[in-house]
């Protein structure tokens, strides 16, 4: 059975936002749309976002890491979001396990936002519904598209390919490897909500410079005679003693 | 939604153009619904950005669409203000014959009155050119206050610079330093170099005193002081030297550190090279007639001799006595007392990973060599069957550069650098076309006022690259003939002038009162702008006769800035998505390190309301002044339009050289060079919009001394001369200027009040000294430093207009580190006073954790002016986001005629933004919870769209 799912690459994210932008625009005119903006040019304006970035710091200084971490529906396996719906309007793909909001049947009762426990869902303030990330549900499959661009639009966007996307279920994908291989991990697994979406942690490289690396034979300061042997004339103990 | 399999069939057009949400150039494909913006996403055959987008790109839609596009012609209203926004429509008709008509009067009288400053402009070689064609010197870019002092501190040490002209081989570096805030050039090829460099397993080390943006990824982060880079470069300078950690072969070979400088303490010659007889050509390039000290002969040989191996340290005798020394002995002496020792109680970095830093530079770049199986030979006739790279790769930008000691840093990087032997190598920097350029590049200005003649064109170039005092645009007394005193004694070498300081000069009448002052892109009494409360006063100036000091403001913007409120005639110009351009190889285009590449926007959508493209005005205004390049010798249109223009316009009649290097000839069989091809714009419309020419291999490294490159360069007439491109550790250009401020040679002579400056910070060899801010500032009262980042959903002041993006950084807080806070009893969101010797700001503080305890900073250009950019007066912008250059001087008590100087580096003219100091406490309890200053709202002018309290985007297909 697949399940389609984001692999998010917290060690190159760089949190530049372009998963917010590229996500908006798509799908505020593509089938999971409008995603309306209150006040959009005036106070505290606000507006409907599928994906978010939260940077925080963790840390004291100067010990400190800056961490970009992209939000969005983290297409749980067991998501909390869909039994507590009393219409059916939200609901869990079989096909490809993505979680999907039938806005035609959503009342707006947001019980949904508050099962979540990831903040994921998104209240759309103009239409009085319930929307979230449909993993570019209108893209992936769109056959009328390349096959390079039949990716979420916050995957294709990422300037730092920190968002990979896939099956999880297929232990050959890509998504897999990397959650394997490099550390991935889901969000607070405590609540048994089993995220398809991971992420992985930031890894740090080194360089670990011997002491010898310092002193080698081909110094060049040697070449202009800046280690130098002492000059035949300077003193030494042939001079003083006879043993 | 619609069940998931049946996607609604959406896409009708695709478009390809450029991206112009930032600087970077990315090739887009714009898809349109009904002709309207459906989707904007990366082009994945474009080279720059292959496929990626950001958040900027992906927001393209709502610049277009934005309330706060100008749409009409606009005057101010008799008796209105400036500042005011009272605005009437007029037509263009009436606008270029207003313009016309005075711009005549001007050109003949008394060319200089007419001032051309653009701002972040794409096109400075059009620009430039007009102004030239006009005749006016008063021309500048950005740069000045941008990031000059990283092209100047570069090209005048290694010939290339970075961003546009070169950059970080990422794909072969395996250490990484990035110092100071770049995140804005490059923008997403660094990103996407970045990420990849991380996966390899490089290493990357950030030195900034702010932990964002790539920061935030960096294996290590190194807090520093502001200002005080080159104090860190020059202690890891000294380490390298100390540990023989330098590429000995590559300094001999390619750079003067085994050149012979003559040391005597009498000789008007000191300190200048010395060199075997005098050129017979006076030429842009270097001749190779400087000596060595053979190791082998043990005496004095000209350089690359073959066989010999010159002592890069010593003492030597000529064999008339003169005293020399090889430029490196010179390098070294210099940082001897540069330890880390110093630098560590300067830039609040422990000695030991200073020292640690050096070693990890060294060590990587001696011990990981890449060899390349690629052959080449050199300028001087050796083969090599290998091309060697040295994987330590840097990047700085505007963090080095935008302070008043920034161009002796910058040298000081790109001396390190070189010490390293990664200059055009992989792994290490490498350039991009057309640079690597003589040291200095060709281009001068003129070098005397009478260059400036009613009715001609200018007689040189608008901005140039002084070698010698005598290149410097001054007038007989040595005062400066250009109005932002860019080439003279005050700012030497000051490439991109100093358009931070026009209006006030202007304002002042020092050096002289203009009469038109056209502003194209730039928000020159807001964010571009020191000083800015006041500015925008000078800006309103009126004198005894009731006339304003500035006679008569002209703005061309496609957005209502805070400037455009100043403006007696606004311009409305096009988007990006709107108008025809070139990215050319005449002015900045977008190189890789394989080779040229340059690249156009074509419209994809019609130009909205009565807005017109300023290539357009420019052309249209050219043609009616009858300025020389515009029309024909009997005084008739030469172009149609912008298009025409770029097809058929060379640099003169039959040369082959145009703007458009890509798809020339006839019928498009030529590059670079070929007679103009009608067809030009669809071939390149074919073509992604971009040409990009791959040199070979063997022409794609050590090109500064690659003779098969030179020649190439120099066959296509990229270069005049294919001579080598050495690299000047120690400089004489600026030993030339030291000299002449000592009163030695025959050079031009600075007045007496500048001997002191120039003499001072015109040091051949790097060196530290404390900002010029900081030398007048009581760093007790004033202990802070305040330098701003841009965040990388923003384009400096451009996009606060944008619904979607202003949503991500609506207003800004001034961060502070949490101990330096609660030091002053801030707790986090409190309301505070920030304060400068100059000025104040309400804002309100943010603890962070990421920010070195002297210093605070802020997100640059998010604050705005009540009202501007067609924002509700309440808007967030200006009610809770703020401006730092209210604190910021743009001059400085001084040595300059008047007792000022412009708050900027003394050799390049860089206005020094990030060294301002100040001082942070809590806002008393009452006072109202706004951002001060504040000014009067502006209202919306005639014309523009309302802004809906709603919006609810969908690329037509509802509405």
């Amino acid at each position: 059975m697949t399940q389609l799912a984001l692999v998010i690459d917290l060690n190159v994210c760089v949190g530049c936002h372009a998963c917010v932008t590229s996500c908006k625009e798509w799908n505020t005119s593509g089938s999971a749309g409008p995603m309306g903006d209150q006040n959009p040019y005036g106070a505290d304006p606000t507006g409907t976002f599928f994906n978010r970035v939260q940077t925080f710091e963790v840390g004291e200084f100067p010990n400190t890491e800056t961490v970009h971490f992209p939000k969005s529906c983290l297409h749980c396996e067991d998501p909390p979001c869909v039994p507590v719906c009393p219409t059916g309007a939200s609901y869990k793909r079989k096909e490809d396990g993505i979680v999907l909001v039938n806005y035609d049947k959503c009342i707006g009762c947001k019980y949904c936002s508050w099962a979540c426990p990831y903040g994921a869902r998104e209240f759309d303030e103009q239409q009085r519904v319930m929307k979230k990330c449909t993993l570019c549900v209108d893209r992936i499959y769109d056959t009328s598209m390349n096959e390079g661009d039949r990716k979420p639009s916050c995957v294709k966007a990422c300037p730092t390919s920190a968002r990979l996307f896939g099956d999880i279920h297929d232990p050959d994908s890509a998504v897999s490897i990397a959650i394997r291989e490099s550390g991935g991990y889901p969000l607070m697994p405590e609540w048994g909500t089993h995220p398809a979406n991971h992420y992985l942690p930031r890894r740090k490289t080194r360089i670990r410079i011997h002491l010898d690396e310092l002193e080698r034979a081909d110094n060049p300061l040697k070449v202009d005679r800046q280690l130098p042997r002492p000059a035949m004339n300077e003193p030494t103990l042939d001079d003083v003693t006879t043993w | 939604m619609p069940a998931a399999n049946d996607p609604i069939p959406s896409v009708q057009e695709v478009k390809n153009t450029t991206c112009y949400m930032c600087a970077c150039r990315c090739g887009i494909r714009v898809h349109l619904r009904d002709g309207v913006v459906r989707y904007i996403d990366g082009n994945p055959d474009h080279p720059l950005n292959k496929g990626v987008i950001c958040a900027k790109g992906s927001s393209g839609i709502m610049k277009q669409y934005s309330p706060a596009r100008l749409l009409k012609p606009l005057k101010r209203k008799a008796g209105a203000e400036r500042g005011a926004g009272e605005f009437e429509e007029i037509t263009w008709d009436e606008a270029f014959a207003t313009l016309a008509e005075r711009l005549g009067k001007i050109r003949a009288t008394d060319p200089k009155k007419f001032a051309l400053f653009t701002g972040r402009d794409q096109m400075q070689a059009l620009t430039g050119m007009f102004a030239r064609q006009f005749g006016t010197p008063n021309y500048a870019a950005h740069g000045g206050f941008c990031s000059v002092n990283m092209a100047a501190g570069m090209i005048y040490t290694i010939g290339g610079s970075f961003w546009e002209f070169g950059g970080p081989d990422l794909e072969r570096a395996k250490l990484f330093v990035m110092i100071g805030t770049a995140e804005d050039h490059h923008s997403n090829p660094l990103k996407i170099a970045l990420s990849k460099f991380k996966r390899d397993g490089g290493r990357f080390i950030s030195i900034n005193p702010v932990r964002t943006g790539y920061s935030a990824i960096a294996d290590e982060w190194v807090p520093i002081r502001p200002a005080t880079d080159g104090a860190l470069l020059l202690a890891i300078i000294h380490e390298i030297i100390a540990t023989g950690l330098y590429d000995r072969d590559f300094l001999v070979q390619y750079s003067n550190a085994g050149q012979l400088i003559n040391v005597s303490d009498t000789s008007d010659e000191s300190g200048f090279f010395v060199r075997t007889e005098v050129p017979t050509e006076e030429a842009c390039y270097e001749p190779q007639d400087k000596l060595w000290w053979d190791r082998n002969s043990d005496r004095a040989v000209v350089t690359h001799t073959p066989g010999a191996d010159p002592y890069l340290l010593g003492e030597f005798k000529l064999a008339d006595g003169t005293p020399v020394k090889p430029a490196f002995q010179l390098l070294q002496e210099r940082v001897r007392d540069y330890t880390p020792e110093w630098a560590a109680q300067i830039t609040g970095i422990p000695a030991d990973i200073i020292r640690r830093l050096a070693h990890e530079m060294g060590v990587t770049a001696r011990d990981q060599k890449i060899e390349l199986p690629i052959a080449w030979t050199d300028s001087w006739g050796n083969e090599h069957d290998t091309v060697t790279g040295n994987p330590v790769a840097f990047h700085a930008m505007r963090g080095l550069a935008a302070h008043s000691n920034g161009f002796q840093t910058i040298r000081a990087l790109a001396i390190l650098m070189s010490l390293l032997g990664t200059i055009d190598r992989p792994g290490g920097f490498r350039h991009k076309a057309p640079f690597p350029r003589p040291i200095p590049p060709c281009a001068r200005t003129p070098n005397d006022s009478r260059a400036v003649q009613p009715n001609h064109p200018l007689d040189g170039m608008v901005l140039g690259w002084p070698s010698d005092p005598d290149d410097l645009f001054v007038n007989d007394d040595g005062s400066p003939v250009r109005l932002d005193k860019a080439f003279s004694w005050e700012y030497p070498l000051s490439v991109h002038g100093l358009m931070h300081n026009a209006i006030t000069n202007a304002w002042r009448g020092d050096p002289y009162r203009i009469d038109t002052l056209l502003i194209f892109m730039a928000n020159m009494s807001w964010n571009s702008t020191m000083n800015t409360a006041e500015v925008r006063q000078m800006l309103n100036d009126k004198d005894e006769s009731g006339g304003f000091k500035i006679p008569f403001l002209v703005v061309c913007d496609a957005f209502q800035s805070e400037m455009t409120a100043f403006a007696d005639l606004i311009l409305p110009d096009t988007t990006y998505l709107e108008r025809h351009d070139v990215m050319s190889m005449l002015d900045r285009p977008i190189s890789e390190f394989d080779g040229p590449v340059d690249s156009v926007r074509i419209p994809v959508v019609p130009v909205s309301g009565d807005c017109k493209p300023f290539q357009e005005v420019l052309i249209e205004l050219g043609t009616r002044l009858k300025l020389p390049a515009f029309v024909t010798p009997a005084g008739e249109r030469k172009f149609r339009d912008y298009p025409d223009f770029i097809v058929n316009w060379e640099t003169e009649p039959g040369s082959g050289i145009g703007f458009l290097s890509g798809w020339r000839g006839k019928g498009g069989e030529k590059f670079l060079r070929g007679e103009p091809n009608p067809n030009q714009w669809e071939m390149y419309a074919r073509n992604n919009c971009v040409f990009h020419y791959e040199l070979p291999k063997s022409y794609q490294y050590m090109r500064n001394w690659n003779k098969g490159y030179l020649e190439w360069s120099q066959r296509n007439r990229i270069t005049r001369y294919a001579e080598p491109i050495l690299i000047h550790l120690y400089s004489e250009v600026l030993q030339r200027f030291r000299s002449a401020a000592q009163g030695k040679g025959l050079t031009r002579k600075p007045p007496q009040h500048l001997r002191k400056r120039i003499d001072t910070y015109f040091d051949p060899l790097p060196f530290y000294y404390d900002s010029l801010e900081a030398q007048v500032t009581d760093k007790h009262k004033y202990p802070l430093a305040a330098v701003t980042q841009r965040p990388m959903a923003m384009y400096h002041s451009w996009d606060s207009q944008n619904a979607w993006l202003r949503q991500i950084h609506t207003h800004n807080y001034l961060y502070v580190n949490t101990r330096t806070a609660l030091q002053q009893g801030i707790a986090d969101g409190d309301w505070i006073w920030v304060e400068s010797q100059w000025g104040k700001v309400r804002c309100m503080a943010r603890h962070s954790e990421a920010v070195e305890p002297g210093t605070v900073w802020t997100w640059n250009a998010i604050g705005k002016a009540a009202g501007a950019w067609n924002l509700t007066p309440d808007a967030n912008e200006s009610q809770k986001g703020f401006l730092l250059n209210h604190l910021i001087s743009e001059e400085l008590p001084g040595a300059g005629a008047s007792g000022r100087v412009s708050n900027s580096d003394p050799i390049t003219g860089q206005a020094a933004w990030y060294d301002v100091r100040v001082r942070i406490y809590k806002a008393e309890a009452g006072e109202a919870e706004q951002t001060s200053p504040q000014f009067e709202a502006l209202k919306p002018y005639p014309g523009m769209k309302t802004r809906g309290s709603v919006l609810a985007y969908v690329g037509k297909l509802f509405k």
